[in-house]
């Protein structure tokens, strides 16, 4: 651990004060996110993919994590069956009545993620490119990124004794040598492709505009949930995809809303104290009668 | 000489022994692309090789079946055979010289000496080195002080199949007469092996060719494999692996499922364990003239640690796991508690509930009694 008492403590205090302020100036909370200018991203085409699972070996070869055997007899294939601490990035299949589609599941790299809002301690954070990571020298395991992370991306690994979060951080080990993930540069149908997000949105746009057929006349996480640095098109409609349906505010925003609005002026405590000195008050008053026969 | 681009008749211009130009530059192109270099590089060899360019190679037999030997001659097409002894000066070579005796020895010390370190040394088979060697004798020297003499003069040395590799066949326990390849007796020597059993005839000409033409040899792995024939494995580019993948196996040699060709991990493949491209170069440019081809397990004839070490229908292991070719659906259904468990817990909670209500009344009770 890199992290020393000090700067922990530092850092709480800096977040109580941080708190704070969000709470004298409420106004700023809830100011829609934008890319940062220099935002990187992934365009998921799933009508272009072939299911091949090549950008899954080359994940795990990348970001050296282990097999998973367990699912499958004989343990001769790594076979997940969703993400998991050993898996960040997993293609599914949808199988509808007379439609069908594969799906790339991992992280999404929001604008806003809801794993950074909810973290109490700053182990998820928005680097440079816009690139979501999670700090293992400052996590302490409460996993509420698990729970606050509307597509379920974040995974625990439950099987070891120093447990870690695990999911998708755009290789950037590969990005800061000049490469990008290994999921695009392995694909061979170019169905998933790394570069600016603002080039990726452009060309996604484009190939709406081209082939209206093709498509569900949507880019998954456009404006969804605050809008994501990882987009999608596909055939069938995205909740099919296991994408969940989202308003554009980012999806940390209403629990945040809630819980700055109890803690405005102290009210949640000094309502909390107040029902808790009456209920003493009474009973003090009630035994105080039983003593006078 | 300008020569009009539709005017193809300089193609049927024969080149000495009796080969047309056109076979003869097919045979440099093919042989350029098994060691992964250009078109123009097989030109250049075929250049170098017409303009009498050719390098000495000096073949060494020690214990071995001159199986390596055999299967270079046999290669289909092209007519390997002629080739090698029209690229390459053969000056020393016990199978294929007509001459015996002191000639034979003769025709080798004169090669050595006239083609100092610049000869291509071949070692073919196993170096025993028990008794101070005396199981391998060729002209009343043992095959130790011959390799260590030619070697120490070559350009390179090259280990053509698994018995000079490392030992192979000979080398199999209890290796009564302490069999070890030519790198063991050549030690701080670069030593290009071309393991097999035999070895691919393209990996061996393709290496020796790109040393021809080139002056360089080609990158190599860990246990000095080139790696352009050697980098993946079997079971990478073996064409049974979509019958891995989906889980169909031969159970039992002569099965439906082996009629069906399916995969042949359950039987004892090394595929998975053994670097070589067997799958992609055929030999002798036979389709499926290779253990898996013809219906059987891979041998690991290319792995140290497998052909003759391990027996050949134990399973082998996969080192490297990749995904079936099944998916799983949008909404994993992970795994719950069933019924039983959720029963068994909850009477143990009932139980813990209850004994701490009966603790907390006998505490009360004994409270009061002592304060009475």
């Amino acid at each position: 651990m890199s992290i020393d008492r000090r700067s922990l403590l530092k850092g709480l205090a800096a977040a109580g004060a941080g708190a704070a302020a969000t709470a004298a100036a409420p106004v700023e909370a809830s100011a829609k996110a934008q890319a940062p200018a220099d935002a990187l991203g992934m365009l998921y085409d799933a009508t272009r993919c072939i299911g091949c699972k090549s950008c899954v070996v080359a994940c795990k070869q990348a970001n050296d994590m282990p097999p998973e055997t367990a699912t499958f007899p004989d343990g001769l294939w790594d076979a997940p069956i969703d993400l998991s601490g050993k898996t960040r990035n997993i293609i599914k299949l949808y199988k509808g009545d007379d439609e069908q589609s594969y799906m790339k599941a991992q992280c999404m790299h929001c604008i806003d993620p809801a794993c950074a809002r909810a973290c109490m301690i700053g182990a998820y954070r928005k680097r440079e490119h816009g690139i979501v990571t999670w700090d293992g020298s400052r996590c302490i395991g409460c996993r509420y990124c698990q729970v606050a992370c509307p597509y379920e991306i974040p995974k625990f690994q439950w099987d070891t004794a120093t447990p870690k979060m695990v999911k998708c951080e755009m290789c950037n080990h590969l990005i800061a040598v000049g490469k990008g993930p290994a999921c695009c540069a392995v694909c061979p149908a170019k169905a998933v492709i790394f570069g600016k997000y603002d080039e990726l949105l452009a060309d996604a746009r484009q190939r709406l505009a081209d082939h209206p057929d093709r498509y569900i006349p949507k880019i998954y996480g456009e404006h969804d949930g605050g809008g994501t640095q990882v987009l999608y098109l596909a055939g069938v409609d995205f909740p099919k995809l296991g994408l969940p349906e989202l308003s554009d505010e980012p999806a940390g925003e209403i629990a945040q809303k809630v819980q700055h609005t109890a803690y405005k002026g102290f009210i949640a405590p000094v309502v909390l104290y107040g029902v808790l000195g009456a209920v003493l008050w009474r009973n003090r008053r009630s035994a105080g009668k039983e003593d006078q026969p | 000489m300008g020569r009009r681009h539709d005017d193809i008749s300089w193609l049927e211009e024969t080149v000495p022994d009796g080969m047309n130009r056109r076979d003869f530059t097919k045979v440099c192109l093919m042989a350029a692309a098994a060691v992964g270099l250009p078109a123009s590089a097989g030109l250049q060899m075929a250049e170098a090789a017409e303009a009498g360019l050719k390098p000495s190679v000096i073949w060494l037999h020690f214990q071995e079946c001159t199986g390596c030997t055999e299967s270079l001659l046999r290669t289909a097409h092209p007519d390997l055979a002629s080739l090698i002894l029209d690229l390459v000066s053969l000056d020393y070579h016990e199978t294929l010289f007509a001459a015996a005796g002191h000639q034979i020895e003769d025709a080798l010390q004169t090669a050595m000496t006239e083609n100092k370190g610049k000869y291509v040394c071949v070692v073919e088979g196993a170096i025993p080195t028990k008794e101070g060697g005396i199981y391998c004798q060729i002209a009343g020297r043992t095959a130790i002080d011959i390799l260590k003499d030619v070697a120490a003069d070559a350009g390179a040395v090259i280990a053509i199949g698994s018995c000079a590799s490392w030992g192979g066949i000979p080398s199999a326990d209890p290796n009564p007469t302490g069999a070890v390849g030519a790198h063991d007796i050549l030690e701080g020597r670069a030593v290009v092996n071309i393991p097999g059993c035999p070895a691919n005839p393209y990996n061996f000409l393709g290496t020796v060719l790109q040393f021809v033409t080139f002056g360089t040899l080609p990158a190599l792995d860990d246990k000095n494999r080139p790696l352009f024939a050697y980098g993946r494995t079997i079971h990478e580019q073996c064409p049974r692996r979509a019958h891995f993948d989906a889980g169909r196996f031969v159970q039992q040699f002569g099965d439906d499922n082996a009629r069906q060709g399916y995969c042949l991990f359950k039987m004892g493949c090394k595929g998975p364990e053994t670097h070589a491209n067997c799958s992609v170069l055929s030999y002798g440019e036979i389709p499926d003239a290779w253990p898996i081809g013809v219906g059987h397990p891979c041998f690991g004839c290319t792995e140290q640690k497998l052909a003759f070490r391990v027996a050949l229908h134990d399973t082998a292991t996969v080192d490297h796991l990749t995904p079936p070719d099944t998916y799983p659906p949008i909404k994993a259904e992970h795994r719950t508690v069933s019924p039983a468990t959720a029963g068994v817990a909850g009477l143990v909670g009932g139980a813990l509930v209850g004994a701490g209500l009966m603790a907390a009344k006998k505490i009360g009770e004994g409270g009061t009694g002592g304060g009475s």
